[in-house]
């Protein structure tokens, strides 16, 4: 379970998280969503203590992630995976290492064998063929890098997946193709995930629960069908927005096969 | 007035913010090295990534170390005979020679280059790695980026680098003892018996103190800076510049203090 209680954030005068709170049950998959630069990759770093909050509490399975000791904190990071915006691939590694470095249990992370067969299986669940295990990552596409990240933020076996922007950047075919697999990877392997996005398309299709992220405060949370139902003029302007960006992203789309 | 003081109250407000600065790298530099000493506990993880560095910064730097020696070493050997031929006998040259070579041109020099090359190095790479989250991303695995980025960076320089400096030294006193016999026509015997004279076993281990001190300037600066690095692809050419050219501030500062301390107590 993750639970934000009233958290805060500010760098320097601006104010990105004011007085939040935010719950994630297990099991659930939430969508937190908002405009660009509002604070949803803040907050998300959060939940795994890279950020630490001004005042608040995070805890994750009951856990107070900003008291956290290093040896726990590491611990605790274990049980999450987490997909970073652009990919963040070690560079320097092919991408069997990079995944293998997923693996966050040290006696299996030691096992040849054993990482073999885990980067196949990760490479498998990602819709990837196992040759692109050789590959550097500047050898691979925007899409693949992206399954690329998934892959090692699922090869230790989390308990949660927390996914930072993972369709941006994308055109709107892969995009459906990584919102397929979120979809996918909940119902295989029944994790707890929390989706930052600013598609509201994508956070439809894969979330229990969304949250809108909107002037530094969570301004509506709910079932899509209770978003979609909100009377709140914050979420109906974000929701037309984002109709309006698909139709102009569609029409380009059709321009474009001319 | 007004301008008179309005630009006091400027003087005053840069001092401060630049004491502050000042103060805040001071802090965080010193919870980096206390930091990086916790990380030595992962052994497992830092010892192979420690040789992998070595060998790397290693292979990639001795043949400009070198190049540079020889060079520094023929041109003290031209020098001292220009400044020095006909008034004092011969074998002083290779007092001479030796001496600048090992107290002084091969530590500092190599320092030098050394900062531009692997401070350069360790700058620009922990800094795209800072901006591109790939520090983050190793963090949020569970794994510590000191034992895993830092640590070995830091230790392979401080293992290489005093390695170097004495290839470096061996290197500017053969050249330019080649040089003294060839420009100034001195006997190997005169200059072996000037270098001999004048050589201390101390002036050796003088030698590998300072470039050890040079070596932990060279890593360390660097990997502070560029583990701090923040603000894209522009931070990272920012940080890569500052770290060189803080690293070469603190061996040029670190050469007088050092001098100070080890040669003038010796006398």
């Amino acid at each position: 379970m993750i639970d934000l209680k009233d958290v805060s954030k500010r760098f320097v005068d601006h104010v990105v998280l004011d007085h939040i709170d935010f719950h994630v049950a297990d099991g659930q998959t939430v969508a937190l969503l908002g405009p660009s630069g509002v604070g949803k990759s803040v907050l998300l770093k959060h939940i795994i203590g890279l950020i630490i909050p001004d005042a608040g509490l995070v805890s994750v399975d009951g856990l107070n992630v900003a008291s956290l000791k290093r040896k726990d904190l590491a611990q605790l990071r274990t049980r999450i995976g987490y997909v970073f915006q652009n990919g963040a691939l070690f560079d320097s590694m092919d991408v069997k290492e990079n995944i293998r470095l997923g693996i966050t249990n040290e006696e299996l992370y030691s096992d040849a064998g054993y990482c073999e067969s885990r980067v196949k299986e990760c490479l498998r669940l990602v819709n990837l063929q196992p040759e692109v295990a050789a590959k550097f990552p500047s050898e691979l596409s925007g899409g693949m890098r992206k399954r690329v990240g998934i892959a090692r933020a699922i090869a230790g076996k989390p308990k949660y997946l927390l996914y930072d922007e993972p369709t941006s950047g994308l055109d709107p075919v892969n995009s459906d193709v990584i919102d397929g697999l979120v979809e996918r990877l909940q119902e295989e392997l029944g994790v707890t995930s929390v989706v930052v996005t600013h598609d509201v398309r994508g956070a439809f299709r894969v979330a229990d629960k969304i949250a809108l992220l909107w002037q530094a405060k969570i301004r509506a949370v709910g079932t899509p069908e209770e978003i979609v139902a909100s009377k709140d003029s914050a979420v109906q302007q974000f929701l037309e927005r984002d109709l309006e960006m698909a139709l102009i992203q569609s029409e380009s789309t059709d321009g474009s096969d001319v | 007035m007004e301008t008179a003081g309005g630009t006091g109250l400027d003087l005053r407000r840069v001092a401060g913010r630049w004491s502050l600065r000042t103060a805040g790298h001071a802090g965080r530099f010193a919870y980096f090295l206390l930091d990086m000493v916790r990380s030595l506990a992962e052994w497992r993880i830092w010892v192979p990534r420690t040789f992998e560095q070595a060998i790397l910064v290693g292979y990639g730097s001795i043949f400009i170390v070198l190049l540079i020696a020889g060079f520094a070493g023929a041109v003290t050997s031209l020098q001292t005979g220009y400044q020095f031929s006909n008034q004092f006998p011969k074998y002083i040259a290779g007092g001479i020679i030796t001496e600048s070579v090992i107290l002084e041109l091969g530590p500092v020099l190599t320092g030098l280059i050394l900062a531009g090359r692997i401070g350069a190095r360790y700058a620009a790479e922990l800094g795209t790695m800072r901006v591109t989250e790939q520090i983050d991303a190793l963090e949020s695995l569970g794994r510590s980026p000191m034992s895993h980025l830092l640590l070995p960076r830091c230790l392979a320089g401080m293992l290489v680098i005093p390695a170097l400096v004495m290839f470096a030294n061996a290197t500017g006193f053969g050249v330019g003892w080649f040089a003294a016999k060839s420009s100034l026509g001195i006997t190997n015997a005169d200059f072996i018996y000037g270098a001999r004279f004048f050589f201390r076993s101390f002036d050796l281990w003088y030698s590998v103190i300072k470039s050890f001190f040079f070596a932990s300037a060279v890593v360390l600066i660097p990997c502070y800076i560029g583990y701090n690095t923040q603000q894209g692809a522009e931070g990272v050419g920012r940080a890569t510049t500052d770290a060189v050219v803080s690293a070469s501030i603190a061996i040029l500062l670190l050469d007088v203090v050092l001098t100070q301390i080890l040669l003038t107590g010796t006398q």
